[in-house]
């Protein structure tokens, strides 16, 4: 399978294939040959290096979408132990674009909630792309609700570019569905742990996308609006993303100033997806430390710090 | 009430819930009285001052005009009962938006234009003699969209209503949340849920009318967590916009999609009720569910 190269990556990509090319020529012969891929492999490394610890918002979230970035799923298969999964709103179906189950992380009981992207095109279309319909909300919210009430904290992946804009989302009550989890999260009496693994698209990542802990993967993002679509109502024009991406503070590190996220997990060189296993590893390192920090909390308590908190957030003067 | 009785009663005090700071005069949609403009729905040619006094409704077809926020304010509460808070919020960039327009000019031209500091405006007032928290959002201010300020307002509205046990009566109208606030509007959604489920859990009333348009994450948010939901006729309501939704389904919408009569007929809101009817009928849900109505001697 060929592997996916992001727009912003192909002059490297580029690079890659020629030193690829090279190696695998007979050179022990040809001094000169040994000599040029010598340069070559500098040449790329420094290039990797120059492209991948600078990358711009726009760039950050090209890597946040690429299609072999850890999933949720691999999340969960990952760190948790017997997983229950939790199946349908038990109003109308059961959408797959949102994963809930109770799960284990390491000894600790969690209820785990995700935006659940495909690993391929089958996968995805079953999943919509990880946009969630009504249905996934709703199967969310009684997620949390179970959670509620037998006091497992929650643990939430966020990975999606947005609810579901389509006709049937709308006919079911897309607002509602959202809107209801917000109330119920915001209200839940057990911890809650929030994971930015991927794309965190406006309404459709918030609904299970605030709690007591926001932590961040590096590459990932958190927006009120696409930088495509934010590009296209104030320049009718998508192309210019990259300039939205900037404007809108959208970044891990955007997030983190803003008092919002509370820490950041750094990605490998290139991106989450050049050694999986590895952040993986890692998120559930800072989900334990985050569940045991919150642990014991009086639920009560618990509330009423999430609340003023939710409230802290909003910059505005207030002249007497 | 009959549509003169109606007159009758609003004659001579179309604007009450005065704006501090604007000059008088230039109080409406920006129309003066004199003008004449026409229906887009009869296509009849009418006397703006007959459709001012008739709180932005044709008064030959029923077709419900824009309103500005203090107007809709003024529509709904007990004469003379309001007192404005929150008035001093203002927003401060603090993204520093830079792509498009800048935000500081936008918010600059909108508070000229509008006499608004933003989108939502709030305060105590009494309806069918009940206390409550009302507010109104205006479209004429970038889009009544959501940012730090009207979020604020909005969640000090619940709050108020928790702290001195009145219900919240809010005109919601809304592009969606406010892109040059970035993930601090986003973050509003949150905190005015998490308010709207405060007061619920006081066990206090909350009534939306949804206006022509109420759309995105005002919609997704406190705008449909209310206990008794209405819309105004012809309001269009929805999360996403119909350009939206007709280019992922590429075909064209049915007719009549997210507006105000869908909705009722999709069980999402109570019913749609003309501007005309809004006070009594909000006056009367607060006489079943103020919770001291009857200590009042409402009409129950
Ligand atoms: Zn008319």
């Amino acid at each position: 399978m060929a592997r996916f190269v992001m727009e912003f990556e192909r002059p490297l990509a580029e690079l890659e294939d020629k030193l690829a090319s090279l190696k695998s020529l007979d050179i022990t012969s040809t001094p000169e040959l040994a000599a040029e891929l010598a340069d070559l492999e500098r040449e790329v490394e420094r290039l990797r290096v120059t492209l991948y610890s600078a990358l711009s918002p726009w760039e950050k979230v090209q890597v946040s979408r690429h299609p072999d970035r850890p999933k949720t799923d691999d999340y969960v298969a990952g760190l948790f132990d017997q997983v229950v999964e939790l199946r349908g709103d038990r109003v109308f179906a059961d959408d797959q674009s949102i994963f809930a189950g109770l799960a284990t992380l390491d000894g600790r009981r969690v209820v785990v909630i995700g935006h659940n992207k495909g690993h391929s095109t089958k996968e995805n279309v079953a999943r919509n792309f990880g946009s969630p319909h009504p249905e996934g909300f709703r199967k969310a919210e009684r997620a949390m609700k179970l959670a509620a009430r037998f006091s497992l904290p929650v643990v939430t992946f966020l990975d999606t570019a947005g609810a579901s804009p389509g006709l049937e989302d709308e006919e079911r009550g897309q607002a509602w569905a959202i809107a209801s989890c917000l109330e119920t999260l915001s209200a839940l009496p057990v911890p809650v742990v929030v994971v930015g693994i991927g794309e965190g698209g406006s309404g459709g990542a918030l609904a299970i996308g605030f709690g007591d802990r926001l932590i961040m993967l590096e590459n990932s993002y958190y927006s009120v609006i696409s930088p495509e679509m934010c590009a296209i109502i104030l320049h009718k024009d998508a192309a210019r993303a990259p300039e939205s991406a900037a404007a809108l503070s959208l970044t891990a590190d955007d997030l983190l100033r803003l008092g919002i996220a509370d820490e950041i997990v750094p990605e490998p060189l290139g991106g989450a997806h050049r050694e999986p296993d590895m952040v993986i590893a890692e998120v559930g390192l800072r989900v334990a430390a985050a569940l045991d920090a919150l642990a014991g909390e009086d639920p009560h308590a618990l509330v009423e710090r999430r609340y003023e908190w939710l409230r802290s957030i909003g910059v505005f003067s207030e002249a007497g | 009430m009959s549509i003169n009785d109606w007159f009758k009663q609003r004659e001579g005090r179309r604007y009450t819930v005065s704006a501090p700071g604007c000059p008088e005069g230039k109080p409406g949609d920006g129309l003066p009285d004199g003008v004449w403009r026409s229906c887009p729905q009869c296509k009849r040619t009418l006397y703006q001052g007959d459709v001012a006094r008739c709180l932005s409704v044709c008064p030959h077809c029923g077709h419900h005009f824009e309103l500005i926020a203090r107007d809709r304010i003024d529509a709904i509460i007990d004469p003379e009962s309001f007192e404005e808070i929150d008035a001093t919020l203002t927003s401060t960039d603090p993204l520093r938006f830079s792509a498009g327009k800048p935000y500081g000019a936008t918010l600059e031209k909108a508070r000229e234009t509008t006499c608004m500091t933003d989108a939502a405006i709030t305060g105590r007032a009494s309806i069918g003699g009940h206390p409550v928290v009302v507010g109104a959002m205006d479209f004429r201010f970038v889009g009544a969209s959501m940012g730090s300020v009207v979020g604020e307002r909005i969640a000090r509205a619940f709050d108020l209503a928790r702290d001195e046990r009145r219900g919240v009566v809010l005109l919601v109208a809304s592009g969606g949340a406010r892109m040059q606030e970035g993930i601090l509007s986003l973050m509003q959604m949150a905190k005015t849920s998490a308010a709207a489920g405060r007061l619920a859990q006081a066990g206090l009333p909350y009534v939306s009318v949804l206006v022509n348009p109420t759309y995105g994450g005002v919609t997704a948010s406190f705008a449909v967590l209310a206990d008794v939901i209405f819309a105004e006729p012809g309001a269009m309501v929805g999360f996403a916009g119909p350009r939206l939704v007709e280019q992922t389904i590429r075909r064209s919408l049915p007719k009549g999609f997210q507006s105000a009569t869908s909705l009722v007929e999709h069980g999402m809101i109570d019913d749609v009720v003309p501007r005309i009817e809004l006070h009594d009928r909000v006056a009367t849900v607060l006489d079943y569910l103020m919770p001291d109505a009857a200590v009042r001697g409402g009409d129950l």
